[in-house]
């Protein structure tokens, strides 16, 4: 079972639900990914040991301009515009290039070769209550987040979890569809504010064309309005929790503490919030989770 | 000697597009007969690493000298790379551009004298994912 914690947009909520979650569930040994690779901040509230580190390489084309005769097939090959060929000469973009291997296996001269670059980071370790934690690291200016997710979701440091639950970073984009692809199920974590519903809505719709099935986290309850609500409800989109906007519970996140640790009261909350993801997983596939309405506005 | 300009429009007296990778039109024209032609630009729609592909598609239609607003880190080396000399203009119609490029009015980009935000030449690379 890998449960996937997203929310569209940043700020709503997701690594303190993704980690008192994490906590809340005592069946099974748990593993926990950190997937906000370009700013990883779950080892706050779970305290990991990070005893495990391995690089994470991409294998980037290196042209050998003595067999090279410009025949651009590279180039047309490459998605990213990662190679061009001008004045006679192939030349290579490293910061463009996600490391497929087109231009290698196209090349007609075997002009081209891979050459691995370190372009970020995983470690691993255990964490509070018996957790392995995992994160990825993308290096300071390195603009491709993506391929440090993917070797981060591949990497085996422990033995096999019956449990993963992945922090995915905030937005629609690559890297998020990156750390959703092979989950079970989608919890998005939202605020009930127009810019909570408004990036609910595409985080939605990404859960929905990738066939997940998805269920809503209201984090500040209380603040903005009822349209997130009245969403959720016409989208048939499942509200699996409520957190209410509290003083008390911003000042124990602002410490770094989780927040099942310091409000024991939240315990059976997020182990209820645990079952009812498993059921809505197990019933993946039925009308009960997807939903024939329209997610668009 | 042929010239691209990135254009709004595929019409000579068309405005000036100031992106370079993601304009919409390149109207190239010849120097000395004034003969032009619009063609859109491959790149507007790529995904990514729209800079080096507009540079190959200008390349690749005999320009050899461009004018757009401000080119971008990976646009620059391969524009360097292709021998095609790079202009700056600010705004105003393709048409009058060309003059100005025909009167030698126009400034030739240097990555220095780009003020743009996100202009990060050197070590930094402009990428996007």
């Amino acid at each position: 079972m890998i449960i996937a914690v997203a929310s569209g947009k940043g700020g709503t909520g997701k690594t303190t639900v993704a980690a008192s979650l994490a906590l809340a569930i005592s069946a099974a040994p748990i593993t926990f990914l950190d997937c906000d690779v370009e700013a990883p901040n779950a080892h706050l509230y779970l305290e990991p040991e990070l005893m495990l580190h391995k690089d994470v390489g991409l294998l980037i084309p290196k042209v050998d301009q003595q067999l090279c005769t410009a025949c651009g097939r590279c180039a047309e090959v490459c998605q990213y515009h990662a190679i061009v060929v001008l004045a006679e000469k192939a030349l290579v973009f490293p910061e463009l290039c996600h490391g497929c291997g087109s231009c290698t296996l196209n090349c007609p001269e075997d002009a081209i070769r891979e050459v691995p670059k370190v372009v970020g980071e995983l470690e691993a370790g255990p964490a509070v209550s018996g957790i392995n934690f995992a994160r990825g690291t993308l290096n300071v200016s390195e603009p491709m987040a993506a391929p440090v997710i993917r070797q981060l979701k591949n990497w085996q440091p422990f033995p096999e979890s019956a449990i993963v639950i992945r922090d995915v970073p905030p937005g629609t984009s690559c890297p998020v569809v990156e750390s959703i692809l092979g989950a079970d199920f989608v919890l998005l974590v939202t605020e009930p504010t127009p810019f909570g519903l408004h990036d609910l809505r595409l985080a939605a719709q990404l859960a929905r064309s990738l066939g997940l099935p998805a269920g809503v986290v209201v984090n500040r309850d209380g603040i903005g309005d009822s349209r997130v609500d009245e969403f959720c409800r016409k989208a048939g989109l499942p509200v699996l929790m409520r957190i209410p906007m509290e003083r008390r519970i911003a000042e124990c996140l602002a410490r770094g503490r989780p927040l099942v640790k310091s409000y024991p009261e939240y315990l059976p909350r997020f182990q209820e919030l645990y079952t009812r993801i498993q059921s809505l997983a197990a019933a993946n596939g039925s009308e009960v989770t997807l939903a024939q309405i329209e997610l668009g506005s | 000697m042929k010239l691209a300009i990135s254009a709004v429009e595929p019409i000579i007296n068309a405005p000036f597009d100031a992106r370079f990778g993601r304009c919409a039109y390149f109207i190239f024209v010849d120097a000395e007969t004034h003969a032009w032609k619009a063609s859109p630009n491959p790149a507007l729609t790529s995904g990514g690493g729209a800079g080096t592909q507009a540079a190959q598609f200008i390349a690749g239609q005999g320009a050899q000298a461009v004018v757009s607003s401000s080119f971008g880190p990976n646009a620059y080396e391969a524009l360097v790379a292709a021998g095609i000399k790079m202009y700056s203009a600010r705004a105003g119609l393709v048409e009058n551009i060309f003059e100005d490029f025909v009167s030698g009015e126009l400034e030739e980009f240097s990555p220095s004298s780009d003020s743009g935000k996100n202009a990060r030449h050197g070590r930094h690379k402009g990428a996007r994912r």
